[in-house]
């Protein structure tokens, strides 16, 4: 069984050009992944499938992660004007101050791919892929027309993150129904309220269900008090 | 060179894995019947949406999602060893295998040992399922053929026996929650031992009985035999797993490839299919559960003496390394796997299941173009699915 | 009413005598038929309750009709989610009078293990009447036996005239309960404020009993 390297070289012969970059993973299960870029990746998952030595036939499991917005602060050191009196004289000079900024670095979504041969008995192979960002930007290639066993797991990655799998033969909801409209298994998900009281209530679901209560209330409230 | 000039085809036309467009012949429109959710032979709640014409199957869509209960996302809010409870609860009828399959992905992702006794009783409790929820799948196919039950009785009766075992063992009858990561919760005792020796040893007769009652059934052959033919190139493309991987003739076990645990020390032989229909599956899971038998009887007769936790197993504070892993095993359905992403907290980035029931129903619309709808609900049988599984 | 000793020594005589209500009841009690309807995990215990170890069927229970037109009782087995609720509700309202509801299994009574997830419905008696809850993940088959005793003597119990007579012999009584419809981030309605009344809390035992919180 090939290390990832070795299948980076490959792809690399064999398709030059198609932008393949090695995911390390620090836990001691030693799977590391290989990263695909968009445009190419069909291409690469055809040749991972039909090379005569990795003969990745086999698709396992293909899902999704949402990596959300991170916002970073950090302390930069730039060059500002100062003015500063020095013996009763005031005087600008140029000088450098750090200055602590704060920038959203934007998240996006993964779709991670597990393959292996059957003709072979090895694996497994890695395979990420990432969105642009996790807002209008959410389109990946699908691999159903390589691996069949994607078909089902693309239509749950699209509905329950919300990746657009573009060539995908039958793309709908999979376990919601079809009028519902959220990405349920993204990082910032809002439960719906249908949260009644619970009898020994704590932490956040304490903070629930007293604000289901203020809710229903303020309804109550207001459509007595027409 | 061009990538576009590289891309060849080979001499499969693209787009060969799509099942094929059926024309009904005759005029006449299609009745569309919508078998399930509330279906006696649907397994729980699954519903296929199915055009019929006349009796021949047209078009066949599967409908998921009557039983989606957010594991994964509850899981998030957990920690590790939090979701364990609610692994038993996806395939429902094998619990202990989806516990393992849980604690083989954790320890994959933290690298912890586990101690030769508990392997050893990971693989009696394991194979002791697998007998459990085959006799059940086969009891459940030959219900949907009409047999009203009595089969089923036969399996039951013999799951009740394994059930006695597993409640004096883990205290629970189907939900057993009894693996942790780093071996099992609480060990066997040697009258255990004992009584599970004598279950095992009535083991054969159970199966002896249950194939001369079925194997040459007249009905049950008329109706099995040359339907839900699934070819092995199209099985492999799309994921197949399990029974129903190796009734299509792929030699590929992952108790055999991957070698999880101590599975390497046990003989045991691998049955194929040759025809690849629905009576191969069936006669397929019989004759795991002869397989299963061996490896039973070695095992009770192996099994040391010892610890069956890691000493150094963390139980409070259970953070491991960030990192990710994918762990699997081979349970009874099919290829059950865990996908764990760790961020260093206790509770995990990212959980997923891959399930095999769900993923052995992609070929379903495959298998059933152009049969009977009377068939569709033996090849359903036969992908044998659960829907905890399905839907999580 | 006549009194136990006198029935008893009739009955010697081979005279029986009994009430139209008692006679009404047994008859009824005695031949509950379940419909076959397992959800999730509940349902394989309620299947083992049937087979030949914890027979179901000496108490009435003698076959499970896949038609809810022709079951008496249903048993939701199993964790009902928001996708499945509208489904439940029309096999309920499909069902003949007199129908009644056992609702096994902790999923099935608030939700269960699954309580926070978005797809589950917190307890089908959000939307129709429940008669027996079983407590357990998944109960006993002792435990439906049990439940469905209770049944049996809750319905022993119903008298055929005044307050407390069953729904089909009141013709006012309510037997069908509105479906729910797919929203868009949920079910609408959440609940059916007729047949589940929002709990009011007291108190969150922070300020003490019989304060307002």
């Amino acid at each position: 069984m090939m290390t990832v390297e070795g299948i980076k070289m490959m792809i690399d012969a064999a398709l030059p050009g198609s932008g393949v970059e090695i995911v390390p993973n620090p836990s001691p299960s030693g799977q590391h992944s290989l990263r695909l870029d968009p445009r190419h990746a069909v291409a690469v998952a055809k040749f991972l499938r039909d090379d005569e030595e990795l003969a990745l036939d086999f698709l396992s499991n293909a899902t999704g992660v949402d990596w959300p917005d991170k916002e970073v602060t950090e302390k930069v050191k730039v060059t500002r004007p100062v003015t500063k009196t020095l013996e009763g004289v005031e005087q600008t000079t140029e000088e450098i101050v750090e200055e602590t900024r704060k920038r959203v670095e934007p998240g996006c979504l993964e779709a991670v791919y597990h393959l292996y041969s059957v003709a072979k008995k090895h694996g497994p192979v890695v395979i990420r892929m990432k969105t642009v960002n996790r807002t209008d930007q959410v389109e990946l290639p699908s691999l159903t027309s390589i691996w069949r066993s994607a078909e089902f797991q693309e239509r749950e990655i699209f509905d329950l993150f919300g990746i657009v799998f573009k060539g995908h033969p039958d793309l709908r909801r999979l376990l919601m129904w079809d009028g519902f409209k959220d990405h349920p298994m993204r990082r910032d998900y809002i439960d719906p309220d249908d949260f009644e009281y619970e009898p020994t209530a704590h932490d956040e679901v304490l903070a629930r269900a007293a604000a289901h209560r203020a809710a229903v209330a303020n309804q109550e409230g207001g459509s007595a008090g027409k | 060179m061009t990538l576009g000039a590289f891309i060849q085809e080979k001499n499969k036309p693209e787009g060969w894995n799509r099942p094929p467009a059926m024309k009904p012949d005759g005029d006449g429109e299609l009745l569309e019947v919508a078998m399930g959710p509330h279906h006696p032979s649907t397994h729980g709640v699954f519903r296929m949406d199915v055009s019929l014409d006349g009796e021949r199957v047209i078009r066949l869509k599967p409908v998921f999602g009557y039983l989606h209960r957010n594991h994964e996302k509850l899981a998030e809010g957990m920690s590790y060893l939090g979701s364990m409870p609610f692994t038993d609860r996806l395939d429902y009828i094998c619990s202990l295998t989806n516990n393992w399959a849980y604690a083989l992905a954790v320890e994959e992702l933290t690298g912890q040992a586990v101690p030769e006794r508990a392997e050893y009783l990971r693989v009696i409790l394991g194979e002791l399922t697998r007998i459990v929820n085959h006799a059940s799948s086969i009891g459940f196919l030959i219900q949907e053929m009409g047999a009203s039950g009595t089969p089923l009785m036969y399996a039951f009766k013999a799951r009740e026996n394994v059930l006695d075992l597993f409640e004096a063992l883990t205290g629970a009858r189907m939900m057993c929650n009894y693996m942790r990561f780093g071996g099992c919760r609480v060990d066997a005792s040697p009258a255990w031992l004992e009584d599970t020796r004598k279950v095992v040893a009535g083991l054969p007769q159970f199966v002896d009985e249950f194939e001369r009652l079925l194997t040459g059934n007249e009905i049950l052959m008329a109706r099995c035999q040359g339907i839900g033919i699934l070819k092995p190139e199209l099985a492999v493309n799309a994921g197949v797993t399990g029974p129903m991987l190796r009734a299509s003739g792929v030699n590929y076990d992952i108790r055999k490839v991957d070698g999880y645990g101590i599975y390497n020390r046990f003989p045991f032989r691998v049955p194929l299919g040759e025809h690849w229909d629905v009576y191969d599956r069936f006669m397929i899971r019989l004759l795991e559960i002869r397989e299963s038998i061996k490896i039973l009887e070695q095992a009770l007769k192996e099994i040391p003496t010892g610890t069956v936790m890691d000493s150094k197993a963390k139980i409070r504070g259970f953070r491991p390394k960030p990192g990710e892993a994918y762990g699997r095993i081979e349970a009874p359905k099919g290829e059950l796997g865990f996908y764990l992403i760790s961020d260093g907290g206790p509770n995990p980035y990212r959980y997923r299941v891959r399930p095999p029931s769900l993923i052995n129903l992609t070929i379903l619309e495959d298998m059933s173009l152009g049969q009977n709808v009377a068939d569709v609900v033996l090849i359903f049988g036969s992908v044998d699915i659960v829907l905890g599984e399905v839907d999580r | 009413m006549v009194e136990e000793g006198l029935k008893i020594e009739l009955g010697k005589q081979g005279v029986f005598v009994t009430t139209i209500e008692e006679l009404y009841n047994w008859g009824r009690r005695s031949s509950i038929w379940p419909m076959q309807f397992g959800l999730a995990c509940c349902a394989i215990e309620m299947i083992a309750t049937t087979m030949a170890r914890y027979d179901m069927a000496r108490f009435g229970a003698e076959v499970f009709r896949p038609s809810p037109r022709q079951a008496d009782l249903m048993i939701i087995s199993g964790t009902v989610t928001k996708k499945m609720a509208p489904q439940v509700v029309r096999l309920y309202n499909q069902m003949a009078e007199p129908k009644y509801v056992i609702a096994m299994g902790a999923c099935a009574i608030s939700g269960g293990p699954f309580k926070q997830g978005y797809n589950v419905l917190k307890g089908i008696d959000r939307y129709i009447p429940v008669d027996v809850h079983i407590p357990g993940c998944p109960p006993r088959p002792e435990a439906l036996l049990q439940a469905f005793m209770t049944l049996q003597k809750k319905i022993d119990a119903q008298p055929l005239t005044g307050e407390g007579r069953p729904r089909f012999l009141d013709a006012k009584a309510q037997g069908e309960f509105p479906v729910p419809e797919f929203g868009e981030h949920d079910l609408e309605p959440s609940s059916n404020m007729g047949v589940w009344p929002v709990p009011v809390v007291i108190s969150t035992g922070t300020k003490g009993p019989g304060t307002r919180d």
